[in-house]
C-alpha cells in the first residue's frame, strides 16, 4: 500500500538538509515500528520518495514524503504514533493511503507556495521606494534571466513560471512552478529583483516558507495531499484502486 | 522553542550547521536551571567523531538519569565555525541548552588519544575558562578530565583542575553528591577540591609538584596538599552485570562515524598484547551477561531507529557466548533489515559462517593484525596469532569465495631487525600464494592484499613504556625496507603496502610519555594556530617544531631514550592494578622473546586480581 506522509518542518531543523531528513525519516518510522516495505539488497533501506528536497534555512508546513507498507492503521492513529517519534521541529500532519498506481511524489509536484519574511535587520531602508520597484518588477510581462549550467550559459524566462504573487505589509507570498520540470526557487527570483533594481544582494535577506506543494490536475492546483485518503481502520495488504 | 546560540546568517554560512544546534533524538533536553549540578560533557573533535563515542553516551545517560543532574554535550568546532567565534567573540555553548559552557558547574572532558590536546585549549579559550586551572576563579566550571590519555595525564595536568582516573560509572554520582553540598555551603573552589582529592580515583594535579634531575629525569613527585592521596588507584566497575548501560542512545540528526547501536560486550582483554595500553589499563577483562545483552539489543534498536548494530570490545572473540549472541542477531534482527556489524573477528570456521550470513563476500574483505612480519617478534610483542593461524584462516576464507585480504602491522618494535620487517612483505606473499593454490576454476579472480602498518609508539602502563621510539627518519628508513620487499616478491602485483604518516607519530610519542613540561610545548603550539592536529588537512608540524624550539624542550629526551626501570616515571603515582613488577617482568620477557599465557590459559599475576573482578575470580571458580 502507498502511502503519502505530510508534515511540517520549522524551529533549528530548518538547518537539516534534505539528506539528513531522509536519514531521520528512515530511522522514525523504525522507531514507530511501521510495517514498512524495504529495498533489497545487503543494505536493505525503506522504499521512501520524498516530493521536493528542502533547501537548508527554509521552513515548511507542507512536506510529502510517500513510503510503503504491508500494514498500518487508521490514519490518527499512526499520525499519533508518528509524532510520539519525532523531535520539536518535525510535525506529521497526515498519513494517507495513494491509489495504488499513483505516480511517485516527485514526479507529481508541479508548484509550490511559499510565503517570504524579512529576517529583523534587513528590512528594506526606504518601503515606498521598495514596494514601486516590486510592483514594476511583478507587472513585467516576461523576466529574461541568463542561467548559469556547469557547461553552458542560457536565456530562460521566469515569467511562466510564476502563477501568483503578492505583497503585503509582512512579506511576499508568492506560487511558483516547482518539481523535475519547472522549479522555480523563491530566492533566485528575488535575487533577480534585487539586481533588475540595482541593489546588491544578500541571500540573508529573507526567511523563506514553504506553505504547501501541489499537484496539477486537469489545469488546477490541488495540494499533493489531497491525492491521498483518510485512513479510518486499520488495513492489511489491502490496496486502493 | 529554544533559542539557538548562533544566527542564522552564521549556521547557513558553515559546513554541517546541523553540528550545533542539538536537537536530536533521545537526547535529554532539561531545564539547566531547575536542576542543583549541571554538568557539560566534551568530546574535544568535531560532532560527528565525538558522537560516536560510547562513553560519553554511557556517562550522558547515567547523569541524566538524576532529577538533580543535567548534563548536556559539547563537541569542538569546526574550523569555519571556530574563525567565526573567535571574530565575533561568540562564547562557546552546549549543544542542547545553547548555554555557554562557562554557565556549567562542570566541563567534563574526554581525552581519547593525545592528538586532541590543542583541542582541548581551543574549548577552553572559547568558552572563555583561563587554559590554566591557577588561573581560574569561582566563576569557572570545574575542569575535569577523563579517558585513557589520563594514564599520563601531566603534559595536560596544567589544564586540568581535576582528573578521574578510571571507569566513570562508579564515582561520578558521589562526586556531584559532593558538590551539591558544597555548592550548597557555599565553598571556595579550592575546598571542593580538596574534598573531591580525597575521594577515591581522583587527581587533583595542583596538589603536587615534581622535582627533577639535573639529567632531566624525575627527582621527586610529591603532594603538597594533605588532603591529596600519594597514589591513585585507578576505578573500575567490578560487577558488569550491575552497571549502567543506555536504553534511549542520543541519535545525531547528521550521520555520524558510529552510526548505528553498539552493544558493549565485555571490558579488557585477556590477551596481554606488550604493546597495548587498553589492553593493560582496562584489566580485568569483565564480560556483560549475554541476556542483558540481548534485551539491550532489542530495546536500542527499537528506541533508535538504528539499521544496523556492532558488537564492541577489545577482542570480540574472547567473548565467551559470542556465538550465541552473534546466532542471536542474526536470527532475531536480519528479518527486520537490520545489518549486523561485526568487528574483526579471529578468522576461523565460525566467523566466516556468520561473516557470510551478514555481509556480502565480494564486497567485504578478511582482517588480520599479525602486528609484526616475523614469528619471533610476534613472541616478542606477546601476540599470540601464528603464521599458520592465519595461512589456514586466509585458506579457509578463499574457498569460501573472499579474495580480498587487509594485514595490520607495527614498524619500529623493540627488538626490530630488517628480516622482521621483510617478514611482512613475506607473509603477504604466502597468503597470495596460498590463494593461488586454488584451482584457477574454483578461484574469485585475483587476491588483493593490502598491508598496512603504522609506527610504534610506547605507551604509558605497558612493558614497553620503557622503550625507546625511532626517530622520524628512522621509521621511514623501516618503511622504505618494507616498501621495497614487497616489490620483490613473487605476488608483488598483488600486495600493496601503506604506511602511516611518521611526523605525528613523534609528535604522538612526546605527548604519551611526557611529563609536565611538555604542557607550555602545548600550549606555544595552540597559539600558533594547531589545532585539529587529528586530522591530516589541519596538522602542521612545522608549528609544532617550533613550539619545541622555543619551549627549549627535547623530542630526544621523552622519544628516543630507553628508560632505566628504576627510573621514576611521570605516571608512576597512578596504580591501575598492574603491577610495576609484572610489567618489568613482562619487558624482560618480551626481550627474551618469551611470550606469557593469556588470562584464560593461566594467572601471569599481573596484580588486577586484587580488585576481585571479572577473570580473576571466574577462574578461581
Amino acid at each position: 500500500m502507498k502511502i503519502r506522509i505530510k508534515f511540517k518542518k520549522f524551529g533549528s531543523m530548518k538547518f537539516l538538509g534534505h539528506l539528513d531528513v531522509m536519514r531521520f525519516f528512515q530511522k522514525a518510522l523504525r522507531r514507530a515500528q511501521l510495517d514498512i516495505c524495504y529495498t533489497g539488497g545487503f543494505s536493505p533501506h525503506p522504499v521512501m520518495s520524498f516530493a521536493s528536497p528542502l533547501g537548508v534555512g527554509l521552513t515548511s508546513d507542507g512536506e510529502y514524503l510517500d513510503i510503503e507498507v504491508n500494514s498500518c492503521g487508521s490514519s490518527a492513529e499512526m499520525v499519533e504514533r508518528l509524532n510520539e517519534v519525532m523531535v520539536e521541529g518535525v510535525e506529521i500532519v497526515s498519513f494517507r493511503i495513494l491509489p495504488n498506481k499513483m505516480k511517485s511524489a516527485m514526479s507529481q509536484v508541479a508548484a509550490a507556495d511559499y510565503r517570504l519574511t524579512f529576517r529583523p535587520g534587513y528590512e528594506p531602508g526606504d518601503w515606498h521606494l521598495w514596494e514601486e520597484k516590486w510592483r514594476e518588477f511583478a507587472s513585467l510581462p516576461s523576466l529574461v534571466v541568463v542561467k548559469k549550467t556547469k557547461k553552458k550559459e542560457q536565456e530562460a524566462d521566469l515569467r511562466p513560471l510564476i502563477h501568483s504573487l503578492s505583497l503585503d505589509s509582512a512579506g511576499i507570498s508568492m506560487r511558483v512552478a516547482a518539481g523535475s520540470v519547472n522549479n522555480l526557487k523563491p530566492e533566485f527570483l528575488m535575487e533577480t529583483f534585487y539586481h533588475m533594481a540595482g541593489w546588491e544582494w544578500n541571500p540573508f535577506t529573507f526567511q523563506i516558507h514553504r506553505q504547501d506543494l501541489y499537484m496539477e490536475n486537469n489545469g488546477v492546483f490541488v495540494s499533493m495531499e489531497e491525492a491521498g485518503q483518510e485512513i479510518d481502520r486499520p488495513l492489511a495488504g489491502e490496496a486502493m484502486g | 522553542m529554544r533559542k539557538l546560540a548562533l544566527s542564522d546568517e552564521i549556521l547557513l554560512t558553515i559546513e554541517k550547521p546541523a553540528r550545533y544546534i542539538g536537537n536530536e533524538v533521545n537526547a535529554a533536553m532539561k531545564d539547566k536551571n531547575a536542576v542543583d549540578v549541571s554538568f557539560v560533557m566534551c568530546f574535544p573533535d568535531v560532532y560527528e567523531i565525538g558522537m560516536s563515542h560510547l562513553g560519553i553516551q554511557i556517562l550522558y545517560d547515567m547523569f541524566n538519569r538524576r532529577e538533580d543532574v543535567y548534563c548536556d554535550r559539547v563537541y569542538s568546532p569546526w574550523i569555519d565555525l571556530d574563525r567565526i567565534m573567535r571574530k565575533e567573540h561568540i562564547p562557546l555553548f552546549a549543544v542542547e541548552s545553547q548555554a555557554p559552557v562557562k554557565s556549567f558547574d562542570f566541563l567534563g572532558i574526554t581525552i581519547q588519544y593525545e592528538m586532541c590536546y590543542t583541542n582541548i585549549l581551543q574549548i577552553l579559550d572559547l568558552s572563555k575558562i583561563p587554559l590554566l586551572a591557577k588561573d581560574r576563579t569561582e566563576d569557572d566550571p570545574i575542569v575535569i578530565g577523563g579517558g585513557p590519555c589520563t594514564y599520563n595525564p601531566e603534559p595536560i595536568a596544567d589544564f586540568f583542575d581535576l582528573f578521574y582516573m578510571g571507569e566513570g560509572e562508579t564515582q561520578y554520582y558521589p562526586l556531584i553528591d559532593l558538590y551539591k553540598e558544597h555548592k550548597k555551603s557555599g565553598g571556595s573552589r579550592i575546598e571542593f577540591l580538596e574534598k573531591a582529592a580525597e575521594l577515591p580515583g581522583m587527581y587533583v594535579p595542583s596538589f603536587y609538584e615534581t622535582e627533577y634531575n639535573e639529567d632531566g629525569t624525575i627527582k621527586r613527585f610529591y603532594k603538597t596538599n594533605p588532603h591529596a592521596k600519594d597514589t591513585i588507584v585507578k576505578e573500575l566497575v567490578v560487577d558488569m552485570r550491575d552497571t549502567y548501560y543506555p536504553e534511549k542512545p542520543v541519535v545525531p540528526l547528521i550521520k555520524a562515524t558510529q552510526d548505528r547501536v553498539v552493544l558493549e560486550i565485555q571490558r579488557g582483554c585477556i590477551r596481554g598484547c606488550r604493546f597495548c595500553q587498553a589492553g593493560m589499563i582496562y584489566r580485568p577483562v569483565r564480560e556483560r551477561d549475554v541476556e542483558f545483552l540481548k534485551e539491550r539489543a532489542r530495546t536500542m534498536l527499537a528506541n533508535t531507529g538504528h539499521e544496523e548494530i556492532s558488537l564492541s570490545s577489545l577482542s570480540s572473540s574472547d567473548y565467551s557466548c559470542l556465538e550465541e549472541l552473534v546466532t542471536f542477531l542474526i536470527e532475531e534482527f536480519q528479518d527486520q533489515r537490520i545489518n549486523i556489524s561485526l568487528p574483526s573477528l579471529r578468522i576461523d570456521a565460525f566467523s566466516l559462517d556468520v561473516m557470510g550470513k551478514v555481509q556480502d563476500i565480494r564486497k567485504s574483505s578478511l582482517t588480520f593484525a599479525p602486528e609484526a612480519g616475523s614469528q619471533r617478534l610476534r613472541d616478542v610483542i606477546n601476540k599470540g596469532l601464528t603464521e599458520e593461524v592465519i595461512l589456514e584462516g586466509a585458506a579457509m576464507a578463499f574457498q569460501g569465495g573472499w579474495n580480498r585480504v587487509k594485514l595490520y602491522f607495527m614498524l619500529g618494535l623493540p627488538t626490530e631487525t630488517e628480516a622482521d620487517m621483510r617478514g611482512i612483505a613475506e607473509l603477504s606473499d604466502k597468503i597470495a600464494r596460498r590463494y593461488y593454490e586454488i584451482p584457477k576454476d574454483q578461484r574469485n579472480g585475483r587476491v588483493q592484499i593490502v598491508a598496512s602498518s603504522s609506527f610504534f609508539v610506547p605507551k604509558p602502563f605497558t612493558p614497553f613504556q620503557w622503550a625507546p621510539m625511532c626517530t622520524k627518519e628512522e621509521f621511514l628508513n623501516r618503511a622504505r625496507v618494507v616498501n621495497h620487499a614487497c616489490r620483490e616478491q613473487l605476488n608483488h602485483k598483488s600486495i600493496k603496502y601503506n604506511w602511516h604518516e611518521a611526523d605525528v607519530t613523534v609528535l604522538e610519542g612526546v605527548l604519551a610519555r611526557g611529563d609536565r613540561r611538555v604542557a607550555p610545548v602545548i600550549m606555544k603550539a595552540y597559539e600558533k594556530g594547531c589545532l585539529y592536529d587529528a586530522w591530516s588537512e589541519t596538522f602542521h608540524n612545522d608549528l609544532w617544531m617550533e613550539a619545541f624550539d622555543e619551549c627549549n624542550v627535547s623530542i630526544a629526551f621523552y622519544n628516543n631514550r630507553e628508560r632505566d626501570v628504576n627510573e621514576i616515571l611521570p605516571w608512576d603515582f597512578i596504580d591501575t592494578g598492574v603491577t610495576k613488577a609484572f610489567l618489568k617482568r613482562e619487558w624482560k620477557n618480551a626481550q627474551e622473546g618469551k611470550v606469557t599465557p593469556n588470562c584464560r590459559q593461566r594467572c601471569s599475576g599481573c596484580g588486577v586480581m586484587r580488585f576481585e573482578g571479572g577473570i580473576c575470580v571466574e577462574n578461581k571458580n
